[in-house]
């Protein structure tokens, strides 16, 4: 039997549908830059990246700390004697040192207002695979998490495809600044009992991805009790708690339920060092769950996506180090309010608004005003202007199944300032012309009670523009060079 | 978007197996029978058939039972082997009802409904009582040690290897600094710290393809682009199955076999492990007439077969797969059409005479089949680092790829780690003699130990590559069952204070036998490791 003819047959549902979600505008975005990426002298017209949630801002703090701790690296003169224990260590709870060195600095991050417990800390790959640990442990395929729109482009994958589980979304509008309702909650809610879905928990990001924003105390009390009421499961996605820069304070849904009436055996956090302290190539995640069957079961599962031993000890010595770990929090979180506030102020100077935040790596741009009209469709197509004209690459409010179109994430951490006054700049040449735009084009409208044909031609002459072949439409066939990968 | 996630409701088929089933066939066996009851037979069949009915269906529940009880003590994972099956006709009920209880409550604390997990965290309490855990977790507890804790248990149930330790970490002390400090002057943290490919950075790639060929004495040259490099073995695996079946598909695997296949193979994927026989009178090889057996069982229970999984060398027996054996594997495939993973993850660890052969060198460059093949390999046990946690998946299967790649985000290697072992790798010289001397010291050892067993009257079979020594004490068990092995087990671990893994954790079709991973210990332990068993067979010989 020749293979190739069922070649598509012979593999399974996994590896052959589309569920990672991996193709959408989002990750389309990240191949339009890789394959022209901004440099600010070999490349000075190409993409600027502005869609990785990546926290570039305090590489110098880390590389100074290893310098100045090469033992903690385990391979130098003076890290070589505990080189035997590490190489071998195979538990998969992890070094007992790691364990503490990340419950302290989740306590330290949640303000010393908790206390996490060593013993409870679960190892797992990147935030991603912790997110699908708990997912594989709280509901069988077929099952349904809520989640609150809108929500970071990777839960599709993390949350939906190896699980089998569905996704509802939460509906939340900027007329409220995107809070999550109790009444939101239960239209959901009761829409998917309708429909026969079983809704297992309620899954939140706080910070909010792509939001920016903190939740405050009432909603988490509100949410808490939601769940209790419904007996179904809360996963708190924490992983952005170290980047609040301002007012209102994060708060740990560990703090929250400490003075409630609740069955903690409904919680579960997920937490990551990637985005708090800006290493995601170190690959650490955290699954803590205050039920001890998830416990268990996430820890077995925790084989799937083991830190490796000689990270997890030159991490336990960082984390352990507090004067280290106060100093990097402070500065961390002065250069994002510093960022933040560049950005924003900038955007506002030429009429572009943005939600208020004091979190994140990124912030939510309202681009609603210079929508031809207020539809997906045509926020995909301003969308596309943006990244082969202005060559930013934004997500689209849509890749993050927002409710209304017009917004877009912009990241703005993930960059040095030369490369920030280039973005701003790019916008606001952008914006201006887009003005002036209007302007002929409110001409044209005039003209054509006049002459309909001249009227027809520059529409033509607009759309010619933004197809021409120089520029690569997102939804063009680029190759998928093996550089080609998705990232947040 | 959201419209077609809300009209998306449970997968039909599986509703109607749950509801109509059983029903069915129940009904075609009545309705005959009222015919034969009315028609002639009277009072008399009547009478006789309800009875005998009756009794074949004892008879059919009690075989049943037994079945599922061996089915879970044997595994030594013991979760559920589809969870999906299991959770789908409660989930339909039960939340409902407690959701309507806690609403019509005022305090939803006094009266806490049962908290709805996963089908999956069933399996985790019973998981834990298997003798391979237990016996991992009394050595960690009261680990041996000649000075500290002399009456300490000795661990020989986990296949990791001490033996070379000494020559990576000298390597360490000369070269890592440089590796990963850059000499203190310019530590690239660009290379560490941020996004990574999440497959493995196209330099680790280059570098593990490179080692591979190299432990395969150059026999095979490795393409770096048809690697993706996973945080250890068991997610390599894990991925390969995910890729490659459905839940509810089948792989055959050779028993006797790696413990934690069930966990690996099994439990996040619902793909079931068909088990495929070697007996001691073939030396535990493998035979293709068993395979023939096995596949058309799994036929007839309704099972699709999606691949076979073999472990070359064998974890737990030693042996390695000959040349002409991978041949007929290849024949075998290509005639059911379904996949082969190879785990060649002791690949290096080879202390015989015998010759490894990759599945990969049996493969032809134009060769269709090649698709089909599917290496897992790892730095775990050749380069003696478990705790780094690489996993190498090589396939010849660009959808298994593509796959792959996206799937190896959920369990990637740090960067640090990648880095170091990069220019570890990279050191030819090293990495030959790393080999050699390994090879060297796991011969001698392995030698020593079979001897030491031999004098005690046990017998071993004759191995060639791994960690271990497949050992037949069936003649030291009281009753020749698994029973009877795990008695012996239990007195090993309790009374001798020597954990070893017993036949059963690897669904070894006889019982009696055992596997001693020896490469944890030093030479001075063999005689400590002897006397403590010898007590033990002694007494088990005069209760005989």
């Amino acid at each position: 039997m020749e293979f190739t003819r069922n070649n598509r047959q012979l593999l399974s549902k996994i590896a052959t549908n589309d569920r990672h979600g991996e193709n959408s505008p989002y990750f389309d975005g990240w191949k339009a830059y890789d394959s022209d990426p901004f440099h600010p002298t070999h490349n000075p017209h190409g993409v600027i990246q502005m869609g990785l949630a990546e926290n570039q801002l305090c590489f110098d703090l880390i590389e100074k700390w290893i310098l100045e701790n090469p033992d903690a690296s385990i391979c130098t003169a003076e890290g070589i004697d505990k080189f035997k224990y590490i190489a071998n260590f195979q538990d998969y709870h992890g070094l007992k040192e790691f364990r503490e060195g990340v419950a302290k600095f989740m306590g330290r991050v949640g303000g010393n207002r908790v206390t996490f417990d060593p013993n409870r800390i679960v190892m797992s790959g990147g935030a991603t695979g912790a997110n699908e640990t708990v997912m594989f442990c709280l509901a069988d395929p077929g099952d349904a998490f809520l989640v609150p729109s809108p929500y970071y482009a990777g839960f599709a994958r993390d949350l939906r495809w190896r699980t089998g589980l569905d996704i509802v979304p939460v509906d939340c509008k900027s007329s409220n600044n995107f809070r999550i309702t109790r009444a939101a909650l239960e239209e959901a809610y009761e829409k998917a009992q309708r429909s026969n879905i079983n809704v297992k928990g309620v899954i939140v990001a706080n910070p909010s991805n792509p939001l920016g924003t903190v939740l405050d105390k009432e909603t988490m009390r509100s949410l808490v009790s939601f769940i209790n009421d419904k007996n179904i499961h809360l996963v708190c996605d924490e992983i952005y708690a170290a980047t609040v820069f301002s007012s209102p304070q994060f708060i740990s849904i560990a703090e929250i339920i400490q003075d409630m009436d609740c069955n903690s055996d409904l919680i579960h956090i997920v937490y990551s060092l990637s985005k708090d302290m800006g290493f995601p190539g170190f690959r650490v995640g955290i699954v803590y769950s205050f039920n001890d069957d998830v416990m268990n079961c996430s820890r077995k599962m925790s084989s799937f996506g083991l830190v490796s031993s000689q990270t997890q000890f030159l991490l336990a010595a960082m984390l352990n180090d507090d004067e280290f770990v106060g100093n990097f929090l402070r500065e961390s979180s002065k250069r994002l309010s510093k960022r933040h506030h560049v950005f924003t102020k900038g955007l506002e100077r030429v009429g572009i608004s943005s939600l208020e935040s004091n979190a994140g790596l990124f912030f939510w741009m309202d681009m609603r005003p210079l929508l031809k009209e207020q539809t997906v469709e045509a926020e995909i197509e301003l969308w596309r202007v943006i990244i082969n004209k202005v060559k930013l690459n934004v997500s689209p409010g849509s890749s993050f199944q927002c409710s209304e179109p017009g917004w877009f994430r912009v990241c703005f951490a993930n960059m040095d300032d030369e490369t920030v006054g280039v973005a701003l700049e790019r916008i606001r040449q952008f914006v201006l012309q887009g003005k002036e735009k209007d302007d002929v084009s409110e001409k044209s409208k005039h003209w054509k009670k006049q002459n309909l044909r001249l009227s027809l031609s520059s529409v033509r002459l607009y759309d010619e523009n933004l197809m021409s072949p120089h520029m690569i439409s997102p939804h063009s066939p680029i190759p998928q060079s093996p550089l080609v990968r998705a990232r947040t | 978007m959201t419209q077609t996630l809300y009209s998306r409701t449970r997968s039909p088929e599986i509703e109607k197996e749950i509801a109509g089933g059983g029903g069915g066939a129940a009904m075609r066996v009545i309705v005959p029978l009222q015919g034969v009851v009315q028609g002639r037979g009277g009072l008399v069949l009547g009478s006789i058939i309800p009875c005998a009915l009756f009794y074949f269906l004892q008879f059919y529940l009690k075989r049943n039972r037994k079945d599922t009880d061996d089915q879970n003590n044997s595994n030594s994972s013991g979760q559920n082997p589809n969870p999906r099956s299991s959770s789908y006709g409660k989930l339909s009920e039960l939340p409902g009802l407690t959701r309507s209880l806690s609403r019509g409550l005022p305090s939803p604390r006094s009266l806490r409904g049962p908290v709805f997990v996963s089908g999956r965290v069933r399996g985790i309490v019973k998981d834990s009582d298997s003798p391979y855990y237990v016996g991992l977790r009394r050595a960690k507890e009261d680990p041996y040690d000649e000075l500290s804790n002399p009456n300490g248990v000795i661990q020989l149930g986990l296949a990791e290897n001490k033996l070379s330790l000494d020559l990576v970490k000298h390597w360490l002390a000369d070269n890592a600094e440089q590796a990963i400090l850059r000499n203190g002057k310019e530590l690239s943290i660009s290379q560490i710290v941020p996004y990574q490919p999440f497959d493995g950075s196209m330099e680790f790639k280059v570098a593990v393809a490179g080692f591979m060929s190299q432990v395969m004495e150059k026999a095979v040259s490795f393409n770096p682009s048809q690697v993706v490099l996973t945080a250890g073995a068991t997610p390599a695996i894990e991925i390969l199955s995910f890729c490659l079946a459905d839940a509810g598909n089948a792989f055959l695997v050779p028993t006797p076999y790696y413990p934690g296949f069930d966990r690996d193979i099994k439990w996040r994927t619902g793909v079931e492990i068909i088990h495929v026989p070697c007996r001691s009178t073939d030396n535990f090889n493998l035979s293709i007439a068993a395979l023939d057996q096995a596949f058309d069982q799994a036929k007839k229970r309704g099972l699709k077969v999606r691949g076979i999984v073999i472990s070359n060398p064998s974890n737990p027996v030693g042996n390695l797969i000959s040349r002409g054996t991978l041949y007929s594997l290849l024949d075998f495939a290509r005639e059911k059409n379904i996949h082969i993973i190879s785990n060649e993850l002791l690949a290096g660890s080879t202390h015989g005479n015998e010759e490894f052969v990759s599945m990969a060198e049996l493969l032809d460059p134009d060769d269709s089949d090649r698709k089909r093949v599917h290496i897992v390999y790892g730095l775990s046990k050749d380069l003696s680092l478990p705790g780094f946690w690489v996993g190498v998946i090589y396939s010849y299967n660009e959808e298994v790829l593509a796959a792959a790649k996206r799937l190896a985000r959920f369990s990637s290697i740090s960067a640090p780690t990648q880095c170091l072992l990069v220019s570890m790798l990279s050191d030819a010289k090293f990495v030959q003699t790393l080999i050699t001397i390994n090879r060297e010291r796991l011969q001698s050892m392995y030698a020593q130990f079979v001897a030491g067993l031999k004098k005690l009257g046990v017998e071993c079979i004759k191995s060639s590559g791994g960690f271990y020594c497949w050992a037949d004490m069936s003649g030291l068990i009281r009753s020749y069952n698994k029973k009877g092995e795990l008695e012996l087990w239990d007195k090993l671990l309790n009374i001798a204070k020597v954990n070893v893994t017993p036949g059963s954790s690897c669904h070894c079709i006889e019982p009696g036998w055992f596997r001693f991973c020896v490469t944890t210990l030093t030479e001075k332990d063999i005689p400590v490791v002897m006397d403590r068993i010898q007590k033990v067979s002694e007494t088990s010989k005069l209760n005989r």
